[in-house]
């Protein structure tokens, strides 16, 4: 793709031997905590290096139902699922606005939700946390799906503001003289124009609330209300000490999000790196 | 009535972030428990906080959290990123695999590494040190727990950096790189006069996001040490953490958001005043 920038031969082979050394520290832990996951507990202890013999399927069982999975991702895909959906829809009308400049105060907004992108969670979880206790919001998915869309909104309008920008005036002016109204030229000529953005932030905010740890531990405590990742936190902390099948466990939260990752990885990355680099 | 298309953002900015943090700032100055009604208390909160020897500890871990991943990964990423960038194939394989690390939830990573690597029962660690080697489980040692939390979030990290240091190195002018390989540049030539100078601006950023995150540490720190043994690896957010709810020190609590928030404070000054300069441009 770009032209190579030397030429020896011996430059080339340093290279990969870096690449690969890269790539071992990337997948060294991973592979461990694959194969680890086939062994019963014994087999661990002995080394936990060696390839399973025989293989101990019940491991996934056992995860499964230890960690409530039928429940607790249930609970995961609601709260991802609401969380997609507000920050989707109340970001690309934000980004809209702020991207095309459609009202006076759009420096002092964008500047304000840059600012927050950056706040630190600690400067408000403790009185939203008693806020919530209050409303009797503790251990609702809803709730934290709410604080979520907060937390992420920021990223997410700066994201889908490039997006709009990139979108030529010429298009909405079009539109105007042929008649819509504001709200048409936003849903009818420019949402489709920008879907590609608004996928991709709904990646990145799929993953990152099916991720999230330090809220979701906070505001969801009963074992049939919080997350899948937080059941696996309990199911290794308190449950068991069995490390195949918390491996297990872990194996089965993380087996969905490596395949969406790997089929979707030109928009992750795209998305990931949106928000830094320029062009 | 476009200004009606920000209404729901803001709202629930306001409701979600604004008005807590507030209270956050109000509470620093308050004695409260979370339950009664809070009471004013003036500068008790710090003066409680910086006597105490744990916050200092917290602070400097801090700091030393914010030097590691300053170099450390920075470093590494952007010398896999440039031999990305000069072999010619396979460069989107290895950009996948880096990234891996970063898809994974915390909690996971933490486990695996704790029980598949540093356990001396059931990881990596135990058998080395059966064969002979000199490993001890770094979390359990008051010296190295912090540094074994480190190693973590890097390992978790520094694909992530990478991944942002390829795409802006791929950005590099075609003619720039193509003048100085004519000149018969070295691989450190082209990095110091040509490709880390292009990408400054991304770079810079990084640092800046750096300092504002190491001062948010808190997964990892939470999840394999809980800031142990002996308070050695606490940071600020686990300790403003415990302090509202273990402790039920509210207003502690928030006077350690505080001094967390003013750190991020002085990178977001940097990181907005970087942004919107791009941005103009």
């Amino acid at each position: 793709m770009s032209a190579r920038l030397v030429e020896s031969r011996l430059t080339l082979t340093v290279s990969y031997l870096v690449l690969a050394v890269g790539a071992f520290i990337a997948l060294f832990p991973i592979a461990l905590l694959v194969l680890n996951s086939l062994k019963p507990a014994a087999q661990i202890v002995q080394n936990p290096l060696a390839l399973p013999n025989p293989i101990r399927w019940e491991n996934f069982v056992h995860a499964w139902k230890d960690a409530k999975f039928s429940q607790t991702f249930v609970n995961s895909l609601l709260l991802s699922g609401t969380t997609i959906f507000l920050v989707c829809t109340t970001c690309s009308l934000s980004a809209y606005v702020l991207a095309r400049q459609k009202v006076a105060s759009w420096k002092i907004w964008t500047f304000y939700l840059l600012a927050t992108t950056t706040a630190p969670i600690q400067l408000y979880i403790f009185p939203l946390y008693f806020g919530f206790a209050k409303l009797g919001l503790i251990n609702n998915v809803f709730g934290v799906a709410l604080i979520y869309t907060a937390l992420y909104s920021p990223f997410a309008v700066m994201l889908l503001r490039t997006y709009f920008i990139a979108v030529p005036k010429e298009l909405e002016e079009a539109a105007l003289i042929d008649g819509a109204n504001h709200w048409q030229v936003f849903s009818k000529v420019m949402l489709p124009i920008v879907s590609p953005g608004i996928l991709t932030v709904a990646l990145i905010i799929g993953l990152n609330s099916w991720n999230e740890f330090l809220i979701a531990t906070t505001f969801l405590q009963k074992a049939d209300k919080v997350t899948a990742v937080i059941a696996f936190y309990l199911l290794s902390g308190q449950y068991s000490s069995d490390w195949g099948e918390i491996m297990a466990a872990a194996l089965i939260i993380v087996v969905p999000v490596v395949v969406l990752f790997v089929a979707m990885q030109k928009r992750f990355i795209e998305g990931m790196a949106g928000g830094s680099v320029k062009g | 009535m476009h200004r009606l298309y920000l209404v729901p953002t803001l709202i629930i900015n306001f409701v979600i972030v604004l008005v807590p943090a507030l209270l956050t700032i109000a509470l620093a100055f308050c004695s409260w428990d979370g339950i009664s009604t809070p009471t004013f208390s003036g500068l008790d909160n710090f003066r409680a906080l910086f006597a105490d020897g744990v916050f200092w500890t917290a602070l400097t871990n801090n700091i030393i959290w914010t030097a590691i991943f300053l170099t450390v990964p920075i470093a590494m990423a952007l010398l896999a990123a440039s031999m990305l960038l000069i072999v010619p194939r396979g460069s989107n394989f290895f950009q996948v695999i880096y990234f891996l690390p970063v898809v994974i939830a915390t909690a996971i990573t933490a486990r695996v590494w704790q029980g598949m690597i540093y356990s001396p029962v059931t990881g990596l660690f135990g058998i080395l040190h059966r064969f002979g080697l000199p490993l001890t489980n770094p979390l359990a040692q008051p010296s190295t727990a912090l540094f074994g939390v480190a190693t973590v979030d890097l390992w978790h990290w520094w694909g992530f950096l990478c991944v942002i240091f390829f795409a802006a190195l791929r950005q590099v002018p075609q003619e720039h790189i193509e003048a100085a390989r004519i000149e018969g540049a070295t691989y450190s030539q082209m990095m110091v006069y040509v490709l880390l100078p292009a990408i400054r601006p991304t770079i810079t950023l990084m640092l800046i996001m750096t300092v504002i995150w190491s001062f948010l540490a808190f997964d990892f720190v939470y999840i394999l040490t809980q800031g142990g043994p002996a308070f050695s690896s606490e940071v600020l957010s686990t300790l403003a953490y415990r302090h509202a709810f273990y402790d039920l020190n509210v207003g502690q609590a928030a006077a350690a958001a505080m001094v967390i928030s003013l750190f991020g404070l002085v990178g977001t000054f940097f990181y907005v005043r970087l942004q919107t300069k791009e941005g103009e441009q």
